[in-house]
């Protein structure tokens, strides 16, 4: 019964987002309010199904209804309760009932914050959504009903995958969609701008706060996705350039870059249709990942859907939104006409800089996602083959550096004409700091790879970068300390937020560098009482027992960590056995220190009375997630910006001037 | 500077970028390219030793040998028509078992037994990969529904 209400409240959504969709637009295409009226109240009531929808779901995990098909192959009842919950979204079907409520979340945030927008462009916004929530409703309803009833109920349902019964990634998901589905703001924004024909200072007011809002969902999503295969693998690599990560990184660059060349069309009132384009691509890319994770085209460790209408259905809808969108832009964008002018050395020049080399970046990494897909297609699947990390090293990387090595200069450039030789004096000081810290870590490391050092030197750089960019705002050690600090109050919150961020990126930098060039790695096989020493550190494994968990086996291994010879800390790692469904899972034990992580694995045993084992010693590796929980951070620090805030007072639009900027998007466009 | 000469240098600094990142990419799938082989191609191929590829099919049963110092391990890889040695240092998968479905990438040694740097299994007892599945079809071992447990 609360199943049929779910399935019943799942139809008239779609049927209230049918109505958003098409009234409102005809209303601001005639100018009538009446039927523009019809979006505040349509995006309102589709978020209350959507939410009752929802609700039916959770209800029917939480008792364990195993009469609909979802619960009954993807839950138990000897499952904790949080999984339990989170197996709602923790599979195909449960986790599209989750993007379109988030999606309808979004939209009823524009029907209800909203008030102060133009009637039209508002109307305009709440109708896209409407499109893209109709779309997604339709697959939903007719491909992966989450109601769908089996007859007869099994008694006990088949588990959640282990791999999946994660605190870390119960909540992976619903940040990486906030990401995902965040982004289809800009998109509506963008393609509402479109139709109007006009984007001003007042228009990129409205799409900053939400790109930025998404951007940090997406980051923490995407870091709860590594940090979770960092420990959950055993592998002690975080990061794999596998597609499904690559599917949510594209849309995270394309985001970045979108929120920078906000920036420009809000101060500025120039790059228009290059930030309409963006808005496009960076949704469009959320799209793309959607289809990647959901139709399992490509070969992937954690593809869990494999359904080839499923992604027919999704191919054909993201063409129609990225082509029909595409086409429009094609048609509109002219009639954008840009204003501020700028030297190529500005404020203005280096944001158009770092888009490009973003952009571009994007672009090499999708090549590298869909390359496989499109040599299988060619040669009629006779041709497999792989893009691993070699690919995105030889590529990505040499785009990446130039972009991270130029962020300290950008904030510290003057709008519309900049200082060059003035901006590197003042960043002598970092650039001292980044010499030092590439002697220091090339001296430390007693030599190893030159381009680690410079990696060191280049995290520092940026650390640096950052740090004189607030000093120089409040003339730290200029100014009395007084007055400093009556400046520190009176700068933005934005420009502090953004600080954070670019300081973060730096520290995540350092982290990268370090715990790929420096990772000490021991593969044994260990009898209880036998160490092993890794780095400065030695493991004394003090044998292995079983252990019963909830719903599982474990064998629990116990090393006994000493750094020069006193007690350092107890690791206890886990080899679990999980009977529904029947899988083998690694819990490794973590412990993370600044200087770096200890990390010990226990394998099969082998033998009698011996276990493989790996233990690494990880430097930095913990500055990784530090660096992107600040940078998630900074984000929210400058969201709570006065500027930012959601329909700030309009300020007067600047007086428009001929169009300079089209040159840049021209050239750019992909 | 005029309107004219900075939307040349805009141009061109895209162009020279574009360039760059085009070199990079066509440079890149040159050399970091990693094939996929069933036993069965490899036996008609002559690869040359050193080169990076992926291997996929089944652990033959009875195949997996460890050595005296437990982390390195021999196994061969078969699609049911041929066979192929592998020899492999590290800790296996969770799901590495005889006769499941694994995934190795490396390269053939002078020996001719293919060095592996990474193997990989699925995380999933039911689920084949999809290389191997098609690598059994190809060497016309694959027994359908058979080999997909029921999920």
């Amino acid at each position: 019964m609360i199943a049929e209400l779910g399935h019943f409240a799942l139809t008239l959504a779609l049927m209230l987002a049918l109505a958003q969709a098409i009234a409102p637009l005809i209303g601001a295409a005639r100018g009538e309010a009446r039927l523009m009226a019809v979006a505040r109240p349509a995006a309102l009531g589709q978020l209350i199904f959507l939410l009752i929808a929802f609700a039916a779901l959770t209800y029917s995990f939480v008792v364990s209804d195993f009469s609909l098909s979802v619960v009954a192959t993807n839950s138990h009842t000897a499952k904790p309760m949080l999984y339990k919950i989170a197996g709602v979204w923790g599979n195909h079907e449960g986790s599209l009932l989750l993007w379109v409520v988030i999606l309808a979340l979004f939209g009823a945030a524009v029907a209800l914050f909203g008030g102060n927008l133009p009637q039209a462009l508002q109307a305009r916004v709440l109708s896209v959504q409407a499109m893209i929530a109709v779309g997604f409703l339709l697959f939903t309803l007719l491909t992966s009903n989450p109601f769908a009833r089996l007859i007869p109920p099994p008694l006990e349902g088949n588990g959640l995958n282990p791999l999946l019964q994660d605190p870390g990634l119960a909540f992976h998901p619903p940040f990486l969609y906030l990401g995902y589905v965040g982004f289809s703001m800009a998109f509506s924004f963008a393609v509402a701008a479109l139709i109007e024909g006009r984007v001003d200072a007042a228009w990129a007011r409205w799409v900053r706060p939400w790109t930025l809002a998404a951007w940090c969902f997406l980051t923490i999503g995407i870091a709860m996705g590594s940090w979770w295969a960092y420990y959950e693998l055993g592998w002690g690599g975080w990061w794999f350039w596998d597609p499904v990560e690559n599917a949510s990184f594209m849309p995270w660059l394309a985001g970045t870059a979108l929120l920078h060349s906000a920036i420009v069309v809000e101060r500025r009132d120039a790059l228009k249709s290059w930030t309409i384009l963006l808005a496009i691509l960076t949704f469009s890319l959320s799209l793309l990942g959607t289809f990647i994770v959901r139709s399992g085209v490509l070969t992937s460790v954690h593809a869990f859907a494999t359904d080839p209408a499923r992604g027919v259905y999704i191919l054909a809808f993201l063409c129609l939104v990225v082509g029909g969108s595409l086409m429009l832009y094609a048609v509109r964008a002219p009639v954008m006409k840009g204003g501020g002018l700028f030297a190529p050395i500005s404020r203005e020049a280096a944001l158009v800089l770092n888009n490009w080399l973003l952009a571009t970046a994007c672009a090499t990494v999708l090549l590298g996602t869909l390359y496989p897909l499109f040599v299988d297609a060619i040669s009629g699947g006779e041709t497999k083959l792989t893009v691993g990390p070699p690919y995105y090293n030889a590529t990505f990387a040499p785009l990446m550096i130039p972009l991270l090595l130029l962020m300290p200069l950008g904030p510290l450039m003057a709008w519309k004409r900049g200082d060059l030789p003035g901006v590197l004096a003042r960043l002598r000081f970092a650039f001292g700091l980044a010499v030092m810290g590439t002697l220091a870590a090339w001296y430390v490391m007693r030599g190893g790879p030159v381009l680690a050092a410079f990696g060191i030197g280049l995290g520092v750089w940026m650390i640096g970068g950052a740090l004189t960019d607030g000093a120089e705002r409040v003339k730290l050690f200029r100014a009395s300390a007084r007055i400093s600090w009556e400046r520190a109050k009176g700068v933005p919150r934005a420009s502090w937020g953004a600080m954070m961020a670019h300081g973060g990126m730096g520290i995540v930098v350092l982290g990268i560098t370090a715990s790929t060039a420096w990772t000490t790695e021991k593969i044994t096989l260990m009898r209880p009482g036998e160490s092993v020493t890794v780095g400065a550190y030695t493991y004394r494994f003090d044998g292995a027992e079983q252990a019963p968990g909830p719903n599982y086996m474990a064998l629990r291994g116990h090393f006994e960590v000493t750094r020069n010879g006193e007690h350092f800390v107890s690791l206890s790692p886990e080899s679990r056995t999980y009977p529904t469904p029947p899988m083998d899972t690694t819990e490794a034990a973590i412990y993370p220190t600044l200087a770096g992580d200890l990390f010990a694995v226990i394998g099969d045993p082998l033998g009698e009375n011996q276990w493989s084992t790996r233990l690494y010693f990880r430097p930095l590796q913990a500055w990784i997630w530090a660096g992107v929980i600040l940078m998630a951070l900074g984000g929210a620090i400058s969201l709570s910006d006065r500027r930012h805030r959601v329909g700030a007072p309009r300020r007067a639009a600047p007086v428009s001037s001929p169009p300079i900027s089209i040159a840049g998007q021209v050239a750019i466009s992909p | 500077m005029t309107r004219k000469q900075r939307r040349l240098l805009t141009i061109t600094a895209a162009m020279i970028l574009l360039g760059a990142a085009a070199a990079l990419v066509l440079f890149a799938l040159r050399d970091t390219l990693v094939f996929f082989y069933t036993p069965s191609e490899l036996a008609s191929k002559q690869l040359p030793p050193g080169r990076t590829f992926r291997i996929g099919g089944l652990v033959s049963e009875g195949s997996v040998r460890r050595s005296a110092d437990g982390v390195s391990v021999t196994f061969s890889v078969t699609d049911l028509t041929a066979s192929l040695p592998v020899r492999y240092r590290g800790l296996l998968p969770d799901m590495f078992r005889e006769g499941q479905g694994v995934v190795a990438e490396g390269a053939l040694g002078e020996d001719g037994v293919f060095t592996a740097t990474q193997v990989l299994a699925k995380h999933d007892e039911n689920y084949m990969p999809a290389e191997v599945a098609e690598a059994l079809k190809k060497s016309g071992q694959w027994k359908g529904g058979a080999m997909e447990k029921a999920k």
